[in-house]
Parts: C-alpha cells; structure tokens; sequence
C-alpha cells in the first residue's frame, strides 16, 4: 500500500507541476475526497493538456448500462451474474450427487468441505452445521465477486463498492445477534456482553462501554469496511500500474521505455490481488464465524 | 466548464465510504436468494453425497469382515472334515489289517484241520485195509493151509465143524508162535 501510495502522490504531483493555475489540494484531506476532487480536476486538466489522470474513486463510479437508473450499472450486474454463477456451478456440481464424484463434483465438494469443515465445525464447534449453508454462501459469494476484480473484460471487483459488503454485514449481524439472543436469551446476552465476568467491579466503568461498542458498532463497521477498502485499495492499485503504464506508452520515449516497468507491476500485482480476494472472502466467513461461536458460547 | 465538470464529478462519485441503497438492496436479494438455493438444495446434496460415500465405503468394509469370516469357517470345516476322514481312513485300515489277520489265521486253522482230518482218515483207511488184508490173508492161509495139511495128512477133513475145529486151532497157533 505504501508503493501505491507513494505512486499516486508522485503523479498526482508531477501532473500538477505544469499548472499554476490549479489549486493545490492539501493532501492530508480524506484520501477519498482528495481522489474525486482531483479526478475531476484532472479531467478537466485532461481535455486542455493531455496530462496524467491518475485514478480515484471516479473510477469506482459507473454510469448506467443503459437508462438512468442506478439499478442498471456494472457492479449490481456483476452482483447478480455472481449469485447466478455460482447457483448454477453447485448445482450442477452437486446434480449428481454420486459416490465417486465427477471433477466438477469433487472441486464442488472440496470448497464446500473445506467451509464446513475450517470455517464451520472447527470455530463453532458441535452447533456448526446449522450455519454450514450461510457460511457456506458467504464464502462463496464473496470470493467469485472479488475475483471479478482480475476477470478479464469485468475486471472490478463488486465487493470495492461499499453497499455490498454492508449488505453482507447486515446479514452476519443479524445472524449473530439472532442466534444469541435466542440462545441465552435478551437479557442474560446483553448482560454477558456488557459485564464480562472475571474483572475487578471498577473496571466495568471502562470496559461496558467498550463491549457494548464491540459488539453493535466496531465489529459490524470494521467486518464491510475491510472487505471493501481492500477491494478497493487493490483496484486502484492496479489502476495506477495499468493506467500509468498506458500513459507512458503515449508519452516521450523515456517513458516509453519505462512502461513495461508500469505494466509489470501491474501484472505481478494482479496475483498478489488474487491472493488477497481469497483471502479476504476466507477472513470474512471466518470473522462471521468467530462471531456466531462468540454469541452461542456458553460464557463470552 | 472546469467547475461545472467537477461539480459533475463529484456529484457522481461522492464518498465511497457512503453505500449506495440500491447496491445494498441489490446485495441482500442476490445474497438471499443465493443462500436459498445453497441452503435448500446444494447443501443437502452434497452431505447426502458424504453420507452415501460413507455408507459405501463403511458398507464395503463390514462386507468384506463378513465375507473373511465365511472363509474362515468353510476353511475350518474342510479342515475338521479332513482330519475326521483321516482318522476314518486310520480306523478303516486297522479294522482291515485286523481282520485280515483274523482271516488268515481262521484259514490257517481250517487248512490245519483239513490236514488232519485227511491224515487221520488216511490212517483209518490204511488201518482198516490192512485188517482187511490180515483177515483175507489168515482165511486164506488157513484154507491153503488146511488143504496141505489134509493133503499131507490124508485125512479128509469133510467134517465142516471139525475142519474149522482145526483150522481155528492152527490159526491159534499160529498166532501164539508169532
């Protein structure tokens, strides 16, 4: 992250050095606003110049496929061609449902195993196989939206869109919550959330406020913001590389020269991306599960 | 214009950080109904699967213990059936040898009887013919005797009682000489 870093504040540097007459934007605003706002700028510095538009969150914005409503844009199609994908690869894996599996039904059966076994009966112990489906789902759905983002011609993973990790937050908040409310009940849930047992008395004055936040903000917050923001950090990382290295090529013969440097990050950070979409859809399904394991606890 | 484009543009990009409604709607139906397919049939398959597979595999091994089992009893009782016919081929054998012997002993004993038997009827016989020979020979040395002894003598010896008379005393003679 810090290469990226460095990378896009170099460009977005070297780009502005030709203009005075562009305003200076102070750095240390959020990245996010930073990004648009030059996006825009750049844009229009682009239609005078032809300099360097280094990428940003503009670039996570699409317009629709075709109308104007935003029901129709590339990433709540990629959404649903995701959920349709997989559906249909498991059922077919799972048509037959024989004992000496085809190919399709062994690959079906190891990632299936591989959730119910890692994610499910080892973290949440002898209650696991009532969210085996749930995980089971989580994990899948996750993980084919994130790998979109190194699909050749989709090549943007859904999940760097931050409403679709939020909608699957909700569902793994609800759920935990759900499960130990009905376990312990409200009261008695509640009550091990906010006094954890085992402390000196004095030390609720601190720690009450800090379970309480835990458990209904932090963790929900922190559960789609880190499957988002790493989408979308890998995304615009990748961006810098391609887009930079495609300006080198239209650029002075140094930078011709250079480019491939540009597009061979780009290329070797294409598998590093690939390794964190797994990654991340495995951290998510196991967070969910640690949570699930967490409420249904005997003792928190 | 340039203002005008970045309103534009930031209108349209916003703060990434703020989800988009649709996107979240759109996010829980595809994810709900996702899990309704995994959850109603995927998932059931697939344990159903592992259950038969076990079953199989479990099934296979217990078939396999039972089917030791078999052979190991058919494999004892050809065992016990070729011991038991050894000791009846053993028990038959004795039984022949021992009746052989008894065989050959009855023939012998007949065979040695029979010998007897023809030795001793020989004897009788022999025994027999020659008292016949001696009765036969003494009549007729008698009566050869008699005639010399009358022809010698002259004396006619019609009377049969005093012929035998004499012969019988001649005889005695004989006998007490010898």
């Amino acid at each position: 992250m810090q290469v990226a870093q460095k990378v896009t504040l170099k460009v977005t540097q070297r780009s502005s050095e030709g203009f005075a007459s562009r305003p200076l934007l102070p750095l240390c605003l959020g990245r996010s606003l930073t990004h648009s706002r030059s996006l825009a700028l750049n844009a229009s510095i682009l239609l005078a110049s032809g300099g360097f538009v280094s990428p940003g969150s503009g670039d996570f914005v699409f317009k629709p496929v075709f109308g104007t409503s935003i029901l129709f844009t590339k990433p709540v199609f990629q959404a649903i061609l995701a959920a349709i994908l997989v559906a249909v690869f498991f059922l077919i894996s799972s048509k037959k449902a024989a004992v000496i599996p085809s190919r399709t039904q062994f690959f079906g059966e190891s990632v299936y195993s591989f959730v119910k076994k890692d994610l499910g009966e080892d973290i949440i112990g002898h209650e696991f196989m009532k969210f085996v489906p749930f995980l089971f789902t989580l994990f899948t759905f996750i993980i084919v939206n994130n790998i979109f983002g190194i699909v050749p011609f989709m090549q943007f993973p859904t999940m760097s869109r931050f409403g679709f990790p939020v909608a699957l937050m909700i569902f793994t908040y609800v759920i935990y919550h759900y499960v130990g409310i009905r376990k312990h009940g409200l009261g008695k849930y509640l009550k091990d959330i906010a006094f954890v047992p085992g402390v000196p008395k004095w030390i609720y004055v601190i720690l009450t406020p800090l379970e309480i936040a835990t458990y209904f903000i932090i963790r929900p917050f922190t559960l789609a913001i880190r499957l988002f923001a790493n989408m979308f950090a890998g995304h615009l990382l990748l961006l810098v590389f391609i887009m930079g290295g495609d300006y080198m090529l239209h650029n002075s013969m140094v930078l011709k020269i250079m480019s491939p440097l540009s597009f061979g990050f780009g290329i070797g950070l294409t598998f590093f991306e690939f390794f964190i979409e797994c990654l991340q859809a495995y951290i998510f399904t196991l967070l969910t599960a640690l949570y699930i394991a967490g409420a249904i606890a005997d003792e928190h | 214009m340039s203002t005008q484009i970045l309103l534009l543009a930031s209108e349209e990009a916003g703060l990434p950080i703020i989800p988009t409604l649709t996107e979240v709607i759109v996010g829980l139906i595809a994810f709900s109904l996702l899990f309704i397919v995994m959850k109603s049939k995927v998932v059931p398959r697939f344990e159903k699967a592992f259950a038969d597979r076990t079953d199989a595999i479990q099934g296979g091994m217990e078939r396999a213990e039972q089917a030791q089992a078999e052979a190991a009893a058919a494999l004892k009782s050809y065992q016990d059936q070729l011991s038991d016919a050894r000791g009846e081929a053993q028990k038959l054998r004795e039984e022949a040898r021992a009746q052989g012997a008894a065989i050959i002993e009855e023939m012998r004993t007949k065979a040695q009887e029979e010998a007897n038997r023809i030795t001793a009827a020989a004897r009788a016989s022999i025994e027999a013919e020659r008292q016949q020979a001696v009765t036969s020979l003494m009549q007729e040395v008698g009566t050869i005797a008699t005639n010399l002894a009358s022809k010698i003598v002259g004396e006619a010896l019609d009377d049969q009682v005093r012929q035998s008379r004499v012969v019988d005393r001649f005889l005695a003679d004989l006998e007490g000489s010898k």
